[in-house]
Order: C-alpha cells, then sequence, then structure tokens
C-alpha cells in the first residue's frame, strides 16, 4: 500500500507532503495518546490520531513514521504544517473516526507491524 | 570517532517547544552515521524524558555524551522530585493532570518506556530538591 491508497481508502485530503504520495507503507498505529504510541510501535510508518498538537509531529518524528493522518475532521495548525515539512512528513485529513479508518485499512491489508 | 557532547536548556513553560532537544540530538546522531534502531531508542527515551521535564519539573537541563561505545543521557531537573520510584516506574501509573492527558501524554508510560528504550538507567531523586535521570545505550 502507498500513502496515496491511504488517501484514497480514507477519502483522505492532503494538506502537505503529496510529493510523498507514491511512497510505500507497511504497517500503521492508531491512538490518541502518544505515550502509546511512544511504547509500543516499530517501523509504523502511519500515525492515525485524533489529537492535534505540535507533540503529533514530534511524535511521528521520533519513532520515524513519514505519513500522519488527522482524523475525525482534525486539522492541523499552521505551526504544526511548517514542522511536517521540515521533517518530511505528509499530513493528510479524514473525517472518519478512529475505527473505522484503521478498519479500512485494515480491511485492505495494511497491519499493525510487530511491537518494540 | 571522538567524544561529542550536547548540552540544553529545557524550558518549562512551553509545551509545545517540549521534544525541540530531542529532535535535536536525533538530527545529530543521524550525521554521525548511527545505526537507525539506535537513533531511535535514543530519540524516543530521550523525548519521554524531556516531556516528562517539562510537565513535572518546570524543565532541567540535557547533557548528551556520544563515545565510541556508548550514547550517555543525563537529565537533570529541580523539580518536586519522585515520591515513590518504584510506583512511578509501574505502567500506567501517572500522576499528570487532566490537562497533560489532553495533550496525549501523562499515560503512567514515561519513566517506563525511558527504561524499555535505553540499556541501562538510574534515577537520583530526593523530595524537593530535584530528579536526576541518566540514561545509556550502548553502541556495540
Amino acid at each position: 500500500m502507498t500513502i496515496s491508497d491511504v488517501q484514497v481508502i480514507l477519502h483522505g485530503t492532503y494538506v502537505c507532503g503529496e510529493d510523498q504520495k507514491d511512497r510505500e507503507i507497511h504497517s500503521a498505529c492508531g491512538s490518541d495518546m502518544m505515550s502509546d504510541v511512544l511504547a509500543y510501535v516499530k517501523d509504523q510508518a502511519v500515525l492515525l490520531t485524533g489529537l492535534c498538537n505540535p507533540q503529533v509531529i514530534r511524535t511521528a518524528e521520533m519513532i520515524d513514521a513519514y505519513c500522519i493522518v488527522f482524523i475525525r475532521g482534525k486539522k492541523p495548525t499552521e505551526e504544526m504544517i511548517e514542522m511536517a515539512k521540515e521533517r518530511g512528513i505528509t499530513i493528510l485529513c479524514t473525517d472518519h473516526r478512529m475505527f473505522n479508518a484503521c478498519g479500512l485499512l485494515y480491511s485492505n491489508g495494511l497491519r499493525g507491524g510487530v511491537p518494540y | 570517532m571522538s567524544e561529542v557532547k550536547l548540552s540544553y536548556t529545557i524550558s518549562g513553560d512551553d509545551f509545545t517547544r517540549a521534544g525541540e532537544a530531542s529532535g535535536d540530538v536525533k538530527s545529530k546522531l543521524k550525521v554521525l552515521g548511527v545505526s537507525p534502531d539506535i537513533v531511535r531508542k535514543v530519540s524516543i527515551a530521550l523525548y519521554e524524558g524531556e516531556i516528562n521535564m517539562v510537565i513535572h519539573a518546570h524543565g532541567g537541563t540535557i547533557d548528551v555524551t556520544i563515545s565510541e561505545t556508548e550514547i550517555t543521557m543525563v537529565l537533570a531537573d529541580r523539580g518536586p522530585g519522585i515520591e515513590n520510584v518504584e510506583l512511578a516506574m509501574q505502567a500506567g501509573y501517572s500522576t499528570a493532570s487532566e490537562n497533560v492527558r489532553a495533550l496525549g501524554f501523562g499515560a503512567g508510560m514515561g519513566l517506563p518506556n525511558m527504561k524499555k528504550y535505553s540499556d541501562e538507567m538510574s534515577i537520583d531523586t530526593r523530595l524537593g530538591e530535584g530528579t536526576t535521570v541518566t540514561m545509556k545505550v550502548f553502541l556495540q
């Protein structure tokens, strides 16, 4: 699956980083708790979250995730978008809620990956 | 590789900037050619520590030493100290406020994550005086 596939499956819109749309992704994680993301991830390229603050971008940076999907119609601030651009992170927004967003990606073959 | 030392002062009143030091260490380690797995371990352990300093201790200092064999991180603050270290080390135990939880932290995973991603960790804490956490990640 590519970032472009995620965008199509989730009816998402690009906020930044559309140039990375052909980049392959193999696993994802979804949480509003950044500490949980930091505790259990390994090689998750996509982070789905309903949390919307700069620490989401930093968490993605620390775990080497290169695509963030903001769910439930959350919109990142200009500051967050700038941070993402500096770090080469693609941001997508979708109106889906967490359960549906994760379910749609899972049913299309994306998995949660191996925990650290 | 000769020893590299990095020092940071962490502001305690700006949650938005928490993680800047860890991000800087991460990019410097990449430039030094440290393997991606080690870079990630160090980054996550340090980031959790930095967040802890901001939410619990009004900031502090971070000193990172990178030698040929190991990366040593010393996080020192003059915060309230940790009343019960054993309890604080339990996954899920947290004294963070609802406000901090709303920001995506305070799940009680900070110290457990720091221990998980470092090869050695020690905590020196005194109530009312502050806490120093030393973490090591071995390169070989």
